[in-house]
């Protein structure tokens, strides 16, 4: 586009050039309009495709949901809407169900997000090297963001099961193998933790890696002719290198950990893991939502979770805005 | 990167043409499915309709036969099932089924404690059996309870739940308790006050790695459905904080709790099941339509060592029991209301009981000799049509209220809670009388 562009300016200022000659042709006029409009309009139509998906997907759910949630809607009668105004976001405010959801989600993120990007730091720093196969090593690194979250909750609701699972067989030698994992609040939260970081930690090893390559070889000659060890050379050169790519993972992961949903649902499944836990021990945001609408059956309340979810990541947005530029401004 | 970068031009060549390929293939596999889905209306051009049927539990058609039988008298039908174990995971996604329309199997179960919510507030999304379908032939209470203000009936009755008490002989033996039926119910005759006290005989003597019962929950619901009213007034209004039946449950399930008597497990979950496998329980409140639970989870290894005595004092009590219903806008609409009058004629019901224990609901079926004479061989030969059959006439008409499944559910957490994780009573109480407010707000 930004070839063609002056070319076609060019074309359609030609008959303002021509402009001392008696007769324009009206064709002429014509055409130039024609050129004009092309010039002005058409990079609006490449585009739409995007923003027209983007507002029948995205942004026509968002603002219907927001009007859901000044309405009383049952699941049972979606075709009669009464409007509360903000009452259901004060009874989602006072439920103290909720507040517990908004700690287990943080408490998660918090237990998922910092092992998962530390060890993908490391792994990238590993696969960094010269290593024989490395094309393999990168793909088996890769596999488990491949795989669903549906199976590889699945597969890890066997290992943490209270009964028989593979984690207690296995801490049974240690003569520890009594947990009931999913019961514990703490317990089912680092259960849940490890899925997330099984899953993601492949993704951002690949993104850094990506960066690191990226990093120019001779500042690690230069560094290797000072003296540097290999340690002194990751902590001074890799990671100042990475600074902004780690702080994309860190907002990536922050709004993962946010609409986290398959894993806890699933990691119990049933009844159960619909309302994160008989205590709601390891109820995350997006459960609260679920089991407020599609098992109590209120859409309302459900819709206004859905807003203060969204109002948590603008705020954690921020937050993460202002890290940065402080991160910045030390920096320079 | 370093080395590829040399035949950058190339490897992006060979990038474009793998997009395009996949692009390519992507629009061709979707082009394919169109196609299929255009054609997804469960029959074909020989005239062949394959009608589904989507319930959850045990509606013991499967172990009756009754599919392959319809089959046989309809060569033109299959019938296909597709079961849910746990109703609690079922109801949601039923209830969003109905909302789009889309999903929906040809006839779908609906379980008591859903039916009142449905008869409210969705009746318009489900055929009028009325117009099939003789409702007088169900137990008055049963036909009542999925009929509109209109008369217009959205399920036909499958089954009741007549309580009675299910129990180990060879679990009872070891522990020094009797094992004949007649001798365990008359040891607890005097209600499940009784019962509690029996468990209590059980745990001095009980076999090790055994509890006298899997959830206290499971007794709650058995106390509960003997009253008329349980959660709802006959008015309307949710009164299951004052009702007294709720009340008396909720104390003898704690009381069972604080005796160790149960083994704390969530009914119908894979631990719950997995202990029926394993055989760790001794007794279990149970409504008729359990039987089929406890054979299927059970396994063969069992098979003759549980039996089924008669309830726990003298008030019958009915708890659970189904109903088959016919959405509206499924596309065989006729020919699924035509297999659910087939299902539920007497004759369909008794089979299902003599084969999985589900108890009629329809009375033409109690005075044919399947079930007047009906034995559970699993159950050591229990009567249970002598069981039942006094007890199911005489069941009180129980106000239904659109979220008695719900209520009933929070409360049962709330117990499992108790025998879980020792939560102190008030607070469990507590936290099921929020979640309820939450549920009915």
């Amino acid at each position: 586009m930004a070839t063609t562009t002056p070319t076609r300016g060019a074309h359609g200022s030609r008959p303002s050039r021509r402009a001392p000659k008696p007769m324009t042709s009206g064709r002429q006029a014509w055409r130039s309009r024609l050129w004009r409009f092309d010039d002005k309009v058409s990079p609006y139509a490449y585009i739409a495709p995007f923003f027209l998906v983007f507002g029948a997907f995205g942004l026509y759910p968002l603002l219907y949901t927001g009007w859901i949630a000044l309405h009383r809607v049952e699941m049972t009668g979606l075709d009669q809407m009464e409007w509360v105004g903000w009452e259901n976001f004060s009874t989602i405010l006072q439920d103290s169900e909720f507040w517990t959801a908004v700690t287990n989600t943080f408490f998660i993120g918090v237990i998922s997000t910092v092992p998962q990007l530390m060890i993908a730091l490391g792994l990238a720093h590993l696969l960094n090297y010269k290593l024989r196969a490395s094309t393999f090593w990168r793909t088996v690194i890769l596999t488990p963001y491949a795989t669903s979250v549906a199976s590889a909750a699945l597969v890890f609701a066997l290992v943490f099961r209270a009964d028989g699972g593979l984690l207690n067989w296995v801490l049974g030698f240690f003569g520890a193998g009594e947990t009931n994992w999913v019961n514990g609040h703490w317990t089912s939260n680092i259960a849940i933790a490890v899925i997330v970081i099984w899953r993601w930690t492949g993704y951002n090893t690949l993104i850094y890696l990506a960066a690191m390559q990226a990093v120019p070889s001779d500042l690690y000659e230069a560094a290797s002719l000072d003296g540097a060890s290999r340690w002194q050379q990751f902590r001074n050169v890799t990671i100042p290198a990475l600074r902004p790519t780690i702080l994309f993972t860190i907002v990536i992961s922050t709004i993962g950990s946010m609409q986290l949903f398959g894993e806890p649902l699933l990691l119990e499944g049933g009844a159960n893991g619909a309302q994160g836990g008989t205590e709601n021990q390891y109820e995350t945001l997006s459960i609260y939502l679920y089991n407020y609408g599609w098992n109590l059956g209120h859409l309302g309340p459900a819709a206004a979770v859905a807003w203060a979810m969204l109002v948590l990541l603008l705020l954690i947005a921020a937050i993460n805005w202002l890290i940065g530029r402080f991160m910045r401004k030390n920096a320079a | 990167m370093r080395i590829t970068r040399t035949v950058a031009g190339r490897s992006r060549r060979a990038a474009v043409l793998v997009t395009t390929g996949l692009t390519a293939s992507a629009l061709l596999l979707t082009g394919c499915s169109d196609s299929d889905s255009s054609d997804d209306t469960g029959s074909d051009a020989n005239g062949q309709i394959t009608l589904t049927v989507a319930d959850f539990g045990q509606f013991g058609y499967k172990e009756a036969g009754l599919f392959a039988k319809y089959h046989e008298l309809h060569p033109n039908i299959t019938v296909k099932e597709n079961a849910t174990a746990d109703e609690k995971v079922y109801y949601p996604k039923f209830l969003q089924q109905l909302n789009t329309g889309s999903g929906l199997a040809d006839v779908q179960g609906i379980e008591v404690g859903r039916v009142k919510e449905l008869v409210d507030t969705k009746a318009d999304a489900f055929a009028d059996l009325s117009k099939v379908i003789d409702t007088d032939q169900w137990v008055s209470w049963k036909a009542l309870q999925a009929t509109t203000n209109e008369g217009k009936v959205i399920g036909a009755g499958t089954d009741i739940g007549p309580m009675s008490l299910c129990y180990r002989r060879d679990l009872f033996e070891q522990a020094g308790l009797p094992t004949d039926r007649a001798e365990v119910a008359q040891k607890v005759a005097g209600g499940w006050e009784d019962y509690l006290k029996l468990g209590e005989e059980y745990n001095k003597k009980a076999p090790k790695g055994t509890f006298f019962m899997d959830s206290a929950s499971a007794m709650y619901n058995g106390v509960v459905s003997s009253n008329e009213e349980q959660y709802y007034s006959k008015d309307g209004k949710a009164i299951y904080k004052e009702s007294a039946g709720v009340k008396k449950g909720w104390d003898l399930a704690t009381e069972a709790v604080d005796k160790k008597l149960t083994q704390g497990l969530a009914q119908f979950t894979p631990p719950w099941q997995a202990a029926l496998r394993k055989g760790s329980i001794a007794t279990m409140a149970c409504p008729a339509w359990m039987a089929a639970q406890i054979s299927t989870y059970s396994g063969d290894a069992f098979k003759g060592k549980w039996d089924i005595a008669r309830t726990p004092g003298t008030t019958a009590a009915n708890w659970g029991g189904s109903f088959l219903s016919v959405p509206a806008k499924g596309k065989h609409v006729k020919e699924a209301g035509e297999l659910v009058k087939w299902l539920t004629a007497p004759e369909q019901q008794a089979a299902v009981f003599k084969a999985a224990g589900l108890f009629p609901s329809n009375k033409g079926a109690y005075d044919l000799a399947d079930v007047k004479s009906a034995k559970l061989e699993y159950f050591n030969n229990a009567p249970i049509g002598e069981i039942y059959a006094d007890e199911a006439t005489s069941i009180p008409a129980a106000v239904l209220g659109p979220k008695d499944g719900i209520i009933k559910d929070s409360i049962s957490t709330q117990i499992n809670n108790m025998e879980q994780r020792g939560t102190d009573p008030g607070k469990a109480w507590d936290a099921a009388t929020k979640a309820i407010d939450k549920v009915i707000g």
